[in-house]
């Protein structure tokens, strides 16, 4: 147990396991989301009310499930950056961003184009929207702040510290967001609850949101290893492998 | 010589920034003026419908309360971090987590405070309800309280960086969102005659969330600050 959590803070073993990992998990997932996708958008049957345009669902509640899943994600590798200085969980933390920012970002997207034929409108200040801009802000302040220092080690121990102080205040963000919604106009509009919708629309959406997690993970595999190459440019291992 | 104890310490630090505020009045002044312009931005830009502006008046308050406390913040640590004197605090004996207290409560006095303290001069122009006014003072002491906390681990943060003032508010904006919801909802519930208390309430259970953890986030920061 304790030598394997040694051997993830070397970069030329993460390095080559995670390639191992993605030359099987990439081709699953890619199957997965193609399996996902058809089955959820040809075939399960039309909503009730909202014909066929729910199924931008297929995309946009994963999106956002996995966006959200991502920042403690985030969190976690900088915690341990911080605790055990683990020089991986850095670069984890560190690849999450961008990924995160990215979903979160198409949960958005998709969620102004659903909104526009159900709802009427590209945009409303609804909490869970109102959040989920919230979130993408608190991605792209880490990449920022990460981008300011030129001294990497600092930025990422800076963005460890940051992404803590996020996770405490994720839960405050989304419950005042909550009430402040709930205080300034009844419900007018409310997402389908998850338990009310038909199993035949529910098992895609499930193998979706595992394809989605896998994609992260994929994103996230890919980014780290190409971090690793850029901090490592210098040593023995990179070089070799470069060069050969 | 012998060290002070933890609390003379931390008094001389919160007397020695007082005495560094106080000696450049016009810093203390400009977030007071800043707030003065903002609020006459307002009526400008929206009309000086007194209706309208008075049913925005917490909102904007608040906002330009916020805002006013985002500029100083920047400030906090920058001057100590750039004679050196911040290293020497991280060198001393005394537990950071009171030093910085003692930072973020001197800068609360000389901005959240005094904003605090005028912010009803500016109620009354845009026609704020008289019986607002002690709740947004209050919701004011509580809310510019725990934004000065926060905006001490954006502070602590970028100190060390030359291009801060910016960064440190898209670092820092998206936390004090919750603050700024519960502070004009307490003025807003007063003006629609709802009970503040409440908001009230969860603003100072934010204030205590704050006061126990900030400072150890801004302390872990300063040492990356430092250290960089």
């Amino acid at each position: 147990m304790w030598s394997f959590f040694h051997k993830l803070g070397s970069p030329p073993w993460l390095y080559r396991i995670s390639g191992s990992i993605l030359r099987w998990l990439l081709p699953l997932t890619l199957i997965a989301l193609c399996a996902g996708a058809v089955w959820g958008l040809f075939y399960t049957a039309p909503d009730f009310r909202q014909g066929n345009s729910y199924r931008i669902i297929y995309i946009h509640v994963p999106a956002a499930v996995v966006a959200l899943a991502g920042y403690y994600v985030m969190a976690i590798a900088g915690a341990v950056s911080l605790i055990w200085k683990m020089k991986m969980a850095d670069v984890a933390m560190k690849a999450c961003a961008p990924v995160g920012a990215a979903l979160t970002f198409i949960a958005l997207v998709t969620g102004a184009i659903w909104g526009k034929p159900t709802w009427g409108t590209w945009w409303v200040w609804d909490a869970r929207i109102t959040s989920m801009l919230i979130l993408l802000f608190l991605y792209l302040g880490v990449i920022a702040l990460y981008e300011a220092f030129d001294n990497k080690e600092a930025a990422g121990k800076a963005c460890a510290v940051l992404t803590l102080v996020g996770t405490v205040n994720i839960p405050i963000i989304y419950k005042s967001v909550d009430w402040w919604y709930s205080l300034h106009q009844p419900a007018s509009i409310k997402f389908t609850g998850e338990s009310s919708i038909d199993p035949s629309m529910l098992y895609p959406l499930l193998l979706m949101i595992g394809s989605f997690y896998a994609l992260f993970t994929c994103a996230l595999l890919m980014n780290m290893r190409l971090e690793i190459l850029r901090r490592e440019s210098r040593t023995g291992w990179v070089r070799k492998l470069v060069g050969a | 010589m012998s060290a002070p104890g933890t609390l003379a310490f931390s008094g001389r630090l919160l007397r020695r920034q007082l005495v560094l505020a106080l000696r450049r009045p016009v810093d203390i002044g400009n977030p007071l003026l800043f707030f003065a312009m903002v609020v006459v931005l307002f009526p400008l830009g929206l009309g000086p419908v007194p209706a309208a502006l008075a049913s925005f008046a917490p909102g904007i308050l608040w906002i330009i309360a916020l805002l006013a406390n985002l500029l100083t913040a920047d400030n906090l640590f920058r001057g100590d971090f750039e004679d050196g004197s911040l290293e020497q605090l991280l060198l001393s004996p005394q537990p950071l987590y009171i030093s910085v207290l003692a930072y973020v409560l001197a800068q609360w006095l000389v901005t959240g405070l005094l904003l605090a303290l005028v912010s009803p001069l500016f109620a009354v122009m845009l026609g704020l309800a008289g019986a607002a006014i002690p709740v947004l003072i209050a919701s004011l002491l509580l809310g510019t309280a725990v934004l000065s906390l926060v905006g001490g681990i954006g502070a602590a943060l970028t100190v060390g960086l030359n291009r801060g003032g910016m960064l440190i508010a898209l670092l820092i904006l998206p936390f004090y969102m919750p603050v700024l919801i519960f502070g004009s909802a307490a003025v807003q519930a007063v003006v629609s005659g709802m009970p503040a208390a409440p908001h009230l309430a969860i603003l100072g259970a934010m204030l205590c969330l704050a006061l126990a953890l900030a400072p150890l986030a801004i302390g872990a920061a300063l040492r990356i600050s430092v250290d960089a």
